[in-house]
């Protein structure tokens, strides 16, 4: 045995992978139900997906709050009962809001899921929205919000979304404490009534499911007043910021500066958005990636550096990202380009491209291991208009994407000019 | 029911299989039974520091990562007051490369000069994200030194100051090395899609010819009990003012850590606990407040941990939450509100279960903490609690002079 050579491996880029694919049912409404039956525990995931995101909304955080507000009362029972009912048989109820949808979430032991599915029925149609619930709501969200605006990060990760689609845009707005004094419990109540009670709802379902959930699931919400007409997403005007380059004081002691550099994207229909997911973990997308190597594991500027696309329906943006030391930031930057510039003059080496190749395939692998991910997938798929082809041409380049075609793009693409800059310390 | 099976090496190695042919994926973790408790008051930090370093390359092998990423595999590691545990996951085939990483760190590091003086910047990074450029950063460092006067919890994992770290020498990580990351402080577990006799042959390979190094005793100075309440007041800027509070409890196998695990679910685990319930909904004292424990494995504490709605004064917020903990001192706790944590407790095992990950950590735990078969056993210890226990526990545990106050306010007035 000779521990310098390593073992032989099987290269993860001959793996087969395959996408276990969905079962589809419609419910007696039209509501779609994509389900994976797979696992060995007797739990369920269940999520109502809703158009009923943030593009939507006419005024600031209405969307945000009407699904925050889902479990704080219905006509027949106050925010503590219904709490107390998923909380009695152990299970989770969440809900969070994005650009586009709005989704509730419940995991449960499959003995218990027919407890709860009326109840959920019971919040998207029947939801009141008290005064005395939006009123605390309010309160502690502008402290939590208070709070948050002491951190770098959580400043910087607002502006540069504000950069790069201007702050009109459901992507780039955020909030201030004076919108959360705006809203009133009418706004709250319309939003509801629109997006939710006479709304757009997709249903995703795994676990080791029981033979009559989809039953069930008929029972509770097959009869609802949803899915009577599509829903079209508003189009939004994406407004940049003209000024690429920005320094923040957000705390004169503050000892480091989050950095954010970003440049506009296209959708995940572009024919350059695979390659490009390639092309972005070479750069900055694992911890063996260049941007990790050098600032992190050359230089110790930073705790982790990463690099990514996105996630989002519309349009997406290539943003790096890191807190680094404070006097180190403008060095960090530099390194960052210096990488960009690598990139696109020297071809990635064959070693190089076929780590990452098998990174990419055995993360994957890894990711689509169990119920809960292969619909995860799934739903992100769907969501975004794609279908299995997305997938299996995803696997295809991974695999095949060669050195030529990624310096093409990171000539394309890794153009300092083209990137936003922002520290905020 | 979780199946493993158990073997020891020759060289003291204890090493778990869990066969799991459902997944494709096979994950090797291998937990060294050494955590921030065992570093020197003048060093802390040191066990987490070395946990980066870990990552230097080892005696045969320059690069950890790169060979594990080529086989399509993905790790990482995580230091606790406890224990440091490192765990990747691979393609099942490419499982031999994960021993012969693995090995091979256990075997020697390279103890690269570069590599500590790179890992003490990027961990000095990390104590600033994460405890001095956040607000209330500084909570639980301060906590810590307020609740233990003696037992080495006193510090985080992190360690106290930067100092500590920046002043690491290669001889200090040497000694460590040597001291702990031997096969006899150290558990394998390997799960996922692999067989028994695999391993065994594959341990036996790469693991076997180790040098068993000496086992570590620890012999931990033990917290006096505590006498009188302590309270530390804080200014900071910070935009509102924050309320903690902390009592002693069991250690993590006697019965009171379950009982302890029960009371944070009464008190605080979601929206229909009473600390929520009572402080953030009717009586509107609080922004948020939560109740946890950390799991310690000496004897650890509970927490009370909040902040106040701008304009209530300390003493209120404070005279509240004691009422709440008189209440569960005073009154049995209702059949229904038993079940109903019990059933959290039963759910929320199950749903950790699902990961191969988790599965295989837990099984290490359990190992260290002395028989991976508690793993099962850790239920029915949920279900043995009764009402009377919980009042007779919460009585025992938020004595005043058990309790540890700490009133952080803001300077923005």
């Amino acid at each position: 045995m000779n521990r310098k050579i390593s073992p032989n491996i099987v290269d993860a880029v001959d793996f087969d992978l395959q996408l276990k694919p969905y079962t589809l049912h419609t419910l007696d409404n039209g509501i779609q139900v994509y389900a994976i039956d797979a696992g060995a525990q007797e739990v369920t995931m269940i999520e109502w997906v809703f158009k009923a995101g943030n593009c939507f909304e006419n005024k600031n955080i209405v969307a945000a709050t009407t699904s925050f507000l889902l479990k704080n009362g219905t006509s027949s029972k106050t925010a503590f009962a219904i709490n107390e009912h998923f909380e009695m048989y152990g299970a989770h109820l969440n809900r969070h809001c994005y650009n586009e949808t709005a989704s509730i979430t419940l995991h449960s032991l499959n003995k218990h899921v027919h407890h709860l599915l009326p109840v959920v029925a019971e919040i998207v149609t029947d939801s009141v929205f008290p005064e005395e619930e939006l009123a605390i709501y309010k309160q502690n969200q502008k402290q939590r919000l208070e709070v948050n605006l002491k951190k770098c990060d959580f400043i910087a990760n607002r502006l540069i979304d504000e950069y790069l689609f201007g702050k009109q845009h459901p992507y780039g707005k955020y909030t201030s404490t004076l919108d959360y004094d705006a809203i009133t419990q009418a706004d709250i109540q319309q939003f509801f009534k629109t997006y939710y009670v006479n709304g757009f709802c997709t249903v995703f379902v795994a676990g080791k499911l029981a033979s009559n959930l989809i039953e069930q699931l008929n029972h509770s919400f097959g009869q609802l007043p949803l899915n009577k007409q599509a829903i079209a997403f508003p189009q939004s005007l994406v407004l940049p910021t003209a000024e690429k380059k920005h320094r923040i004081i957000n705390d004169a002691n503050g000892v480091q500066g989050a950095i954010r550099l970003a440049r506009p994207f296209p959708n995940r229909h572009h024919p350059d958005f695979a390659k490009v997911q390639v092309l972005n973990n070479v750069f900055g997308g694992f911890f063996g990636s260049r941007l990790m190597s050098n600032i992190r594991e050359d230089k110790g500027y930073t705790y982790g550096i990463h690099a990514y696309l996105q996630n989002l329906i519309q349009a997406s943006a290539w943003m790096v990202s890191t807190e680094a030391g404070r006097d180190v930031c403008e060095a960090t930057i530099s390194e960052v380009y210096i990488e960009m510039e690598r990139l696109r003059n020297e071809p990635i080496s064959n070693d190089e491209l076929h780590l990452v190749r098998n990174f990419m395939m055995g993360s994957l692998l890894g990711h689509l291991d169990g119920p809960f991910q292969i619909i995860a997938r799934w739903k992100s798929y769907i969501l975004n208009g794609l279908d299995e082809q997305y997938f299996y041409n995803s696997l295809q380049t991974i695999k095949t994407v060669d050195a030529q075609t990624l310096q093409e793009l990171a000539n394309r693409y890794l153009q300092p000019d083209d990137f936003y800059e922002l520290v905020v310390v | 029911m979780l199946h493993f099976n158990r073997f020891v090496l020759n060289n003291g190695l204890r090493v778990l299989v869990h066969e799991d042919p459902s997944t494709p994926m096979a994950v090797i973790n291998v937990m060294y039974d050494v955590g921030a408790r065992d570093e020197n008051p003048e060093q802390t930090g040191f066990a987490h520091l070395f946990e980066h370093l870990m990552f230097g390359g080892s005696v045969n092998i320059p690069d950890y990562d790169e060979p594990l990423q080529r086989a399509g595999g993905d790790n990482n590691a995580y230091t606790t007051n406890d224990l440091t545990n490192y765990y990747c996951s691979i393609p099942a085939q490419n499982i031999e490369t994960a021993f012969w990483l693995e090995s091979d760190r256990m075997l020697g590091l390279a103890f690269s000069k570069k590599s500590l003086e790179v890992q003490r910047k990027v961990v000095c990074e990390e104590f600033k994200e994460h405890y001095i450029n956040k607000p209330y950063g500084d909570v639980w460092s301060k906590m810590r030194q307020l609740a233990y006067t003696t037992h080495p919890y006193k510090w985080m994992t992190i360690g106290k100051e930067l100092s500590h770290i920046e002043k690491a020498q290669i001889q200090d990580v040497k000694n460590f090395f040597f001291k702990h990351y031997t096969p006899i402080n150290a558990i394998l577990v390997v799960a996922g899609n692999v067989t028994t006799p695999q391993v065994q042959q594959l341990a036996e390979k790469w693991f076997g010819p180790i040098p068993m190094g000496e086992k570590y005793v620890r012999n931990l100075p033990t917290e006096p009990e505590q006498k009188s309440p302590r309270l530390l007041e804080v200014k900071a800027n910070v935009p509102v003012d924050a309320f903690v509070k902390t009592w002693h409890v069991a250690s993590r196998l006697e019965k009171g850590y379950y009982i302890t695990d029960l009371i944070t679910e009464i008190l605080g685990g979601g929206g229909s606990s009473r600390l929520y319930q009572s402080l953030v909904k009717e009586q509107q004292l609080f922004s948020n407040i939560d109740c946890y424990h950390f799991g310690s494995v000496d004897n650890g504490l509970i927490a009370i941990d909040g902040k106040l709605v701008k304009g209530v004064r300390m003493a209120d917020a404070d005279a509240a939450v004691q009422k709440e903990i008189e209440k569960i001192q005073q009154t049995l706790i209702s059949n229904t509100e038993l079940q109903k944590v019990k059933n959290k407790t039963e759910s929320s095992i199950a749903f950790e279960d699902m990961s191969v990950m988790n599965r295989a950590n837990s099984l290490a735990f359990y190992e260290l903490l002395g028989d991976a078969d508690l793993m099962n056993t850790e239920l029915d210890k949920y279900h043995t609690i009764t009402a009377e226990d919980i009042q007779a526990y919460a009585q025992q545990i938020f004595n005043p002079n058990n309790g540890n106050t700490l009133h952080y306010y803001s300077n923005n007035e």
